[in-house]
């Protein structure tokens, strides 16, 4: 209990350097632009493929369930959407970007400390907590969430395509259990989510990256420990916003 | 000038600074020698901030140092150079860019300026058309060199080495100590060196501190340590036959 209370504690602090007064603000958004053409075209890719195959995967499983007739076939399409919307894309895509995004800032920022960069930023008067993260942060905020959006739409696609093309749906019965009952209050949720998941992603693992210690053995255990902690909290999250949110 | 007085740093339990007290003085190459773990790391990184220490007082031209928060040591940081033992160059960027850092960080100047500053600097210690190289291209002693050019970027009043040739082959450590010698006389810049090289001893030290077991142990030049009875310091600076018999003829 001591451990967890002292990384806390040491997490808020460094939250706090983060987000201190930047020595040169042209310097630091040059960095986030950087960052986000990283983090954006970087993530593309996979969440493009993710997206695609879990809104097909959400699409066959629950028609695989509709044994009794009576459940009209739209259901398909309505269940495969709010499942996107309030968990494949904000959590399970976020839990993937963890793999992706989270391992490659602790072990950037690892790497760093244990090869003396961080020192040498220190020792120039640059704060290094937030030259380093700063611009990680914001590019994370405003790119992994947009990523993650357009994810949406394919992964609501990826329903369309497997559950008309494996014949589990026409056409027509996809699109309207598609538009029927929406809540935009479940896309509100999953925004909601996907910042503030983003978030816990890039803080998370840069605060694992930030404190590594030793050589490139505590690189790779940073790595891996930053992959695990971002997707405990994201997961431990993803409830608690569930309860306070989503209460009828 | 820098002056620590009175230093103590422990880990843990454990003291690994007691008490030290010295004077570095502008203009003089300070080397601070001793053996694997005597401390002169630990010394080297209290006196620049990277480890906090317990007591005593660290002043730089009579301003204290110690007990200040990052914010507050700012303004002494840039007037600080610093040469780490790995280097830290930042990799993702290239030659002239780990040049041009502090540059961009902290000056007004126009990009112009900053090339012609990084230019000079480069030329300074010696390296041509290497500019536009990544980090991951040059050899250990260009980066070194690449090292002393960052650090004297911004025309820096102190400048920090810790063990500037560890690695290097014994011709360019001997360039790399000849530029730090040569730099601190040019430009009266406060040098401290952290070494167990024997050759930038004898070579650059204008004023030598011996570490032993966390404690000043011996203080003087490079022609005094040649004929100094303190036994500690004896063995530490003669500990191979061939430096034993150079001395006794």
């Amino acid at each position: 209990m001591g451990r967890v209370l002292f990384h806390i504690g040491r997490y808020v602090l460094l939250m706090r350097s983060v987000f201190s007064k930047p020595e040169n603000m042209r310097i630091y958004w040059q960095e986030s632009l950087r960052e986000m053409i990283g983090m954006g075209y970087g993530s593309m890719g996979i969440v493009v493929f993710i997206s695609i195959f879990l809104g097909a995967g959400a699409a066959v499983q629950t028609a695989y369930q509709l044994v009794a007739g009576f459940v009209p076939l739209e259901v398909v399409g309505q269940i495969t959407r709010d499942s996107t919307l309030l968990i494949l894309t904000p959590t399970i895509t976020m839990l993937v970007l963890a793999g992706r995004v989270g391992s490659n800032i602790a072990s950037q920022i690892g790497t760093m400390r244990v090869t003396e960069q961080i020192d040498a930023l220190e020792m120039m008067g640059v704060n290094p907590s937030g030259y380093l993260i700063l611009p990680k942060l914001v590019a994370g905020i405003l790119m992994l969430p947009l990523v993650s959006i357009i994810g949406m739409f394919l992964s609501i696609w990826g329903g369309y395509i497997a559950a008309v093309a494996g014949h589990l749906t026409t056409s027509t019965q996809y699109i309207d259990g598609v538009m029927r009952d929406f809540d935009p209050w479940a896309l509100s949720v999953g925004i909601i989510k996907l910042y503030l998941f983003s978030f816990i992603l890039i803080s998370i693992s840069a605060y694992q990256g930030f404190y590594t210690q030793g050589g490139a053995f505590e690189v790779g255990k940073t790595s891996t420990k930053a992959v695990v902690f971002s997707c405990i909290t994201i997961l431990f999250a993803d409830y608690i916003v569930a309860q306070v949110l989503l209460q009828r | 000038m820098i002056e620590i007085k009175n230093l103590s740093k422990s880990f843990d339990e454990k003291l690994v600074l007691k008490s030290i007290s010295a004077s570095f003085n502008p203009g003089v190459t300070n080397l601070i020698i001793g053996g694997s773990g005597s401390g002169k790391t630990t010394l080297l990184k209290c006196m620049v901030g990277l480890h906090e220490i317990d007591s005593g007082e660290i002043l730089f031209n009579n301003r204290n140092y110690n007990g200040l928060s990052f914010t507050e040591r700012k303004p002494i940081r840039q007037e600080i150079g610093m040469l780490f033992q790995g280097s830290a160059l930042f990799d993702s960027l290239t030659v002239e860019d780990n040049v041009m850092f502090p540059l961009n960080m902290f000056t007004k100047m126009t990009k112009e300026e900053k090339r012609d500053r990084v230019n000079f600097c480069l030329n300074r210690v010696k390296l041509q058309n290497v500019n536009k190289l990544m980090i991951s291209e040059i050899s250990g002693g260009m980066k070194k060199r690449v090292g002393i050019a960052r650090a004297i970027a911004m025309e820096p009043e102190y400048l920090f080495c810790d063990e500037p040739n560890s690695g290097l082959d014994p011709k360019t450590a001997t360039i790399i100590d000849d530029l730090i010698h040569e730099i601190t006389h040019e430009y009266s810049i406060t040098t401290v060196v952290n070494t167990h090289d024997m050759n930038s001893v004898m070579e650059i030290g204008d004023h030598i501190i011996f570490l032993f077991e966390g404690q000043k142990w011996w203080e003087g030049t490079k022609d005094e340590i040649r004929n100094t009875d303190n036994k500690e310091l004896n063995d530490f600076v003669f500990a191979t036959k061939f430096l034993q018999n150079l001395r006794n003829k």
